[in-house]
């Protein structure tokens, strides 16, 4: 594992697994503590339209990502606070459509033959120095926002009710918290792609929920331990030459059994 | 006897939501340092009457007054204590936060508290009787500590009257006559409106009653000897009596609801 250093795709490999792996943990954290699981995946597949449409018009994947991916975001949170007794379905609708628009789009690309797996599942080992900019960027600019608007974002996510009666602008972070929640998945599917992404939104957060007593140890425990499934499972990948994204999931979801396990004594 | 204070003052309200008429020429008069009980059966228009005077809901007709102002402007001045304080347990979240949550929307110093937050909101724990809870998680209070905590966070940002829906609907006997035993203390320097379906213990406690279905019946009830005749020294109301006495004085509809009411205490 040592020698594998020196090259620079691995050292690339473990620098954006690290950045994601925080973003995912901050991020997961306020996705799991406002219930929006399902608007995430929601989110992560329909930004797949943007990975086609980038591809047919020359533009860079993840601008294409997360463009469309914020555009779901925003459709999403404008659905919400008018239908949100539909929300369900239109989030569906949102899911399939968007897959399809991608996968339409890669059809019609002339001469390009996209690996759609590596989407799907993932690509860490091919991870540019633009994407760990981009990686990098969105990641200071998660904690910019949690450390200016903490309060409010913790008012609004615990009982938005009374945060709108103290004069917080409810509508206006709950659609923040979804764009974030959006450029996340994007930045994401290169890790473990736009599939497994529901996985690495939720299982830190889960077991962090338990050892945390607020919503910043929440998200300092997610990010940790999101960074050590990480490596773990890029290490597995590595070792038995299997595939990083289900590699990282899957040694998620054993030590999630394991704290479970353990846990339920005390 | 000193001028009493106006704190709520509504005049002719109706509110509808589409067709639905669900208040109809409301009149009601809140002075300061009153205790009212806010009674009446489900989808009475109970909720909807507090939402309308914490400007959540706008009705077209009629007016609401806080304190000579448009409830908006002077939202400052209501704590507010919502309905179903057990959803949301799990979240990871401290007392003290929850409490601080009663200054969110004021000036704001970047990530963190200010110290003179803090010391007001251990004040305002220390108030409910909670304090020595302040670094629990909020979800590992029983169903009265946390609406006690709730309370804190209302009295937090200093409010002039007190607004509570429900306070003790998911809470044990013991933790509801605690929960009003508190709001009597309170009761000596903050005006207290309190929705409740615990109709004997809130008229034990309030000086003031309002019954809403639709439209309002008004009775000041702070003289409970004269008010209540069945009541003797054993401390507890006969609830089918008081729903009688109380509904059968202006509102028609109030007798029909009795049977309505009666059965839904006995599915209790």
């Amino acid at each position: 594992m040592i020698e594998a250093l020196q090259f620079e795709f691995i050292q690339h490999a473990l620098i954006a697994g690290i950045l994601v792996s925080l973003t995912a943990g901050i991020i997961g954290s306020l996705i799991v503590v406002n219930r929006m699981v399902f608007l995430a995946g929601g989110i992560a597949h329909a930004s797949y339209g943007g990975i086609g449409l980038a591809v047919f018009f020359g533009l860079p994947i993840f601008l294409g990502a997360s463009l469309f991916a914020v555009a779901a975001a925003l459709l999403i949170a404008t659905l919400t606070l008018h239908k949100r007794h539909r929300i369900d379905t239109f989030i569906g609708l949102i899911w399939a459509v968007g897959m399809a628009i991608g996968v339409i789009f890669i059809d019609i690309t002339p001469g390009y033959n996209v690996d759609l797996m590596s989407y799907l599942f993932g690509s860490i080992l091919a991870v540019s120095t633009e994407d760990l900019y981009f990686m990098g960027g969105l990641l200071s600019v998660i904690l910019l926002v949690i450390v200016f608007y903490y309060r409010d974002i913790l008012a609004v996510s615990y009982d938005s009710e009374y945060a709108a009666l103290r004069g917080v602008n409810v509508r206006f972070f709950y659609t923040l918290i979804l764009i974030l929640a959006a450029l996340t998945v994007v930045v994401s599917i290169k890790v473990v792609g736009l599939i497994l992404v529901i996985a690495m939104l939720t299982i830190p957060v889960y077991i962090a929920e338990k050892l945390s007593n607020s919503l910043f140890s929440m998200m300092f425990i997610s990010g940790g331990v999101a960074t050590l499934f990480t490596l773990t499972g890029l290490w597995f990948s590595y070792t038995y030459n299997l595939t990083s994204g289900a590699s990282i999931i899957l040694v998620s979801a054993v030590s999630l059994g394991l704290f479970l396990l353990l846990y339920r004594g005390k | 006897m000193r001028k009493k204070i106006s704190v709520i003052e509504i005049n002719n309200l109706s509110f509808a939501y589409d067709k639905d008429v669900i208040l109809e020429n409301i009149n009601l008069h809140v002075e300061a340092l009153d205790f009212l009980a806010i009674i009446g059966p489900n989808g009475g228009g109970k909720s909807t009457l507090l939402k309308l005077i914490l400007g959540i809901n706008q009705s077209k007709e009629g007016t609401i007054k806080v304190f000579d102002k448009s409830p908006k402007k002077n939202l400052s001045l209501i704590g507010y204590v919502p309905q179903n304080t057990n959803v949301n347990t799990d979240f990871p979240i401290k007392v003290i936060e929850v409490v601080l949550m009663g200054h969110v929307g004021s000036k704001n110093p970047i990530f963190g508290y200010g110290k003179d937050e803090i010391a007001c909101a251990m004040g305002a724990l220390a108030q409910v009787g909670m304090q020595e809870y302040s670094q629990s998680k909020i979800g590992s209070l029983s169903g009265g500590q946390r609406q006690r905590v709730m309370i804190a966070r209302a009295l937090c940002a200093h409010p002039q009257v007190l607004i509570l829906d429900e306070p003790t609907s998911s809470i044990d006997i013991k933790g509801q006559k605690e929960i009003y035993d508190l709001l009597k203390l309170l009761n000596k320097s903050i005006t207290i409106v309190v929705v409740s379906h615990d109709i004997s213990v809130i008229l034990e406690y309030a000086n003031k009653a309002a019954h809403i279905n639709k439209r309002l019946s008004y009775h000041d009830i702070s003289n409970k000897q004269a008010t209540f005749h069945t009541h003797n020294k054993s401390e507890h109301f006969c609830e089918i009596e008081l729903l009688q006495m109380l509904g059968s004085d202006s509102c028609e509809s109030c007798v029909s609801e009795n049977t309505q009411e009666k059965q839904w205490r006995k599915k209790i």
